[in-house]
């Protein structure tokens, strides 16, 4: 049909699924997203660990290959181990560029809608406060989950696939990759959505995000030096998902964090306050008592 | 001369007309305040005027029936769809032009209205064709590769309009469409609601506290008073009304034409008043048309000099009803 036609002339089509329209938004928010240069340069960044990974177990069972440099297989074998600790490294790894980010997209994300009244238009619609959270979290999600769980499982069946009996051995391993990067994903995008909520300009969200991940942390060792105790940690996110990433890689007895237990209740009370204050902040219209 | 048409759920449909917007009691508490209190109506226009003084509460039952604030009592059905259970499809049929400046941030026009399209459930290859004509629709062709962020006031509002079209709802709530345009702008904004209402393809909630506005979009206007309606009346009804009130000037030379004129009128079935000077009002009966009165005024040699029909404007309608009680319902 044209489109120099001025009259008014309804839809009659079909209709797409209601449960698949919570995606049209990442699919918009990374049309802007990819934009940025700095950005796609970074996101290619963090594909650099997990390449550099793939070579080292490429090489580990392939020592011939490094014998044309000199190098004794012998020594090469014993200094690439694959093995929890490799994995566990590469997920603060990966977890530490996932941070960072989530601080390049994350308060871009709610912010401006609210800030120009774009909660009524999405919520006019036949969508709802769950759909639009949840549209807005897979944004983040679907990025994280490329640069953490993702390249962590191909590593993990790569390292399976060259190495007999090796999945048998390590079969939970797969599983900590899996629940300790989506642990750590759905953290930081609820964080990121609630601060973008509740901070509506952009820079200072960033900054708030980022007071939010450090501040915490000094708050905690304050705590820990000056009442002369443990727990304070448990208010450091960095702190928090460390021990439980330690206790999932079963990384063995450590000081360096708090007990895994109050770790879990700490980061899912925090995960908590962050779905109430969406909860409150994601309206259509804000009531002024 | 104002009246008020029958507007409760039976008579609407002994008249044959579907109603669009069914309240049954619906009230609305924000903040601990109540803000609509007890409303019942039926609505069944094509276009219907919303009408009231700030504060009146336009705009919470535009959100109400959006599912935007929760009814504390009572419920209301569009279409037949109960806004307490039926929200998904109640949004479905509707299109929403917000009041204030609305818009997603860094977006083109055609993409922030094709956005709203896909939101709204029709296929992205869809949506981006819908969004081209619908912008060139409402006069935003040429701009519509433009930033939404960057427009002028009246090209947001069209921006607006466009992306409450973009899915073709079946009812379209504008509230206060007008605002903050120039005359142009705003007589081009009119123009496009009258269009939209004659296609006949949607039903038009037009929220406004401009008279003039409603008045010429609207064939119905529900006001609202302190949360409650304060009337609720068809305005084409009030203008076939108004067309048998009249009132007439006469001159005659001839002793007893004047007299001899007012019985024939009286005696084919017309209420008559005589003024002061030849003055009088009458109410034309059915059967007997204008040009019967230009007739007989001939045959009995009386000059009418002057013929008004007695109107009463949306502006009386709404004054009265501001000085009348309330009682929610209509």
């Amino acid at each position: 049909m044209a489109v120099y036609e001025q009259s008014y002339r309804s839809y009659t089509g079909a209709l797409t699924p209601v449960w698949s329209r919570f995606l049209i938004i990442p699919r918009y928010a990374y049309e802007v997203v990819f934009k940025s240069k700095l950005f796609v340069g970074f996101f290619a960044l963090c594909f650099a660990m997990p390449f550099v990974g793939l070579i080292m177990i490429y090489l580990k069972h392939n020592l011939g290959a490094l014998q044309i440099f000199g190098v004794s297989a012998a020594e090469i074998a014993k200094n690439i181990p694959i093995n929890h600790t490799f994995f566990y490294r590469g997920l603060w790894l990966q977890g530490a560029l996932s941070f960072l980010l989530v601080l390049l997209v994350g308060p871009a994300l709610v912010a401006p809608d609210l800030r120009n009244n774009g909660l009524a238009l999405y919520l006019s619609r036949p969508f709802n406060r769950s759909e639009y959270v949840l549209g807005k979290m897979s944004v983040l999600l679907i990025l994280l989950s490329a640069i953490t769980w993702v390249p962590g499982m191909l590593l993990f069946a790569f390292q399976a696939s060259l190495e007999k009996g090796w999945l048998g051995e390590n079969l939970a391993l797969g599983g900590s990759i899996l629940l300790g990067s989506w642990v750590w994903i759905l953290f930081l995008s609820l964080s990121a959505l609630a601060v973008s909520a509740w901070v509506k300009w952009k820079p200072v969200a960033r900054l708030t995000l980022m007071a939010f991940f450090f501040v915490l942390m000094g708050f905690g060792g304050t705590i820990n030096q000056s009442l002369d105790v443990k727990w304070g940690m448990l208010f450091s996110p960095w702190h928090v998902i460390g021990s439980i990433w330690w206790s999932l890689f079963s990384m063995g007895p450590t000081d360096d964090f708090p007990a895994a237990g109050a770790a879990w209740v700490s980061l899912i009370a925090g995960g908590l306050l962050c779905l109430f204050l969406l909860y409150r902040r994601i309206r259509a219209y804000e009531v002024v008592r | 001369m104002s009246s008020q048409v029958s507007t409760n759920p039976s008579a609407a449909a002994a008249n044959g007309a579907a109603p669009v917007i069914a309240m049954e009691g619906l009230s609305v508490s924000l903040g601990g305040r109540p803000i609509l209190k007890n409303l019942t109506a039926t609505l069944t226009g094509r276009c219907i005027g919303l009408l009231g003084p700030n504060g009146a509460g336009k705009t919470t039952l535009l959100h109400t029936l959006l599912g935007f604030h929760p009814p504390q009592g009572g419920t209301a059905r569009i279409c037949g769809r109960d806004i307490r259970h039926d929200l998904r499809e109640v949004r479905a049929l509707l299109g929403y032009m917000p009041e204030n400046d609305a818009f997603i941030a860094g977006m083109s026009a055609v993409r922030f209205v094709r956005l709203m399209g896909e939101l709204a459930g029709v296929p992205s290859d869809q949506a981006i064709e819908r969004a081209h004509e619908v912008l060139f629709y409402v006069g935003l062709g040429e701009a519509r590769y433009r930033e939404v962020g960057s427009y002028s006031l009246g090209m947001k509002q069209l921006a607006k309009l466009a992306q409450a079209l973009v899915h073709s709802p079946k009812v379209l709530f504008l509230d206060e469409p007008t605002n903050g345009l120039d005359p142009p702008a705003r007589t081009r904004m009119l123009k496009l609601i009258r269009d939209i209402r004659d296609a006949g393809e949607v039903r038009v909630i037009l929220s406004s506290h401009l008279l003039r506005d409603v008045e010429e979009c609207c064939e119905e206007v529900l006001v609202l008073k302190d949360g409650r309606i304060a009337t609720y009346t068809n305005l084409e009804e009030e203008r076939q009304a108004n067309r048998k009130f009249l009132e007439l000037e006469l001159r005659s030379e001839t002793e007893g034409a004047t007299a001899a004129f007012t019985e024939e009128i009286e005696a084919r079935g017309a209420e008559l008043a005589a003024g002061a000077r030849q003055r009088l009002k009458l109410v034309l009966p059915e059967g007997l048309a204008v040009r019967d009165l230009y007739t007989i005024a001939a045959a009995k040699s009386v000059q009418i000099r002057r013929l008004d029909y007695k109107k009463d404007s949306l502006e009386d309608i709404f004054l009265k009803a501001m000085e009348g009680g309330t009682d929610g319902r209509v």
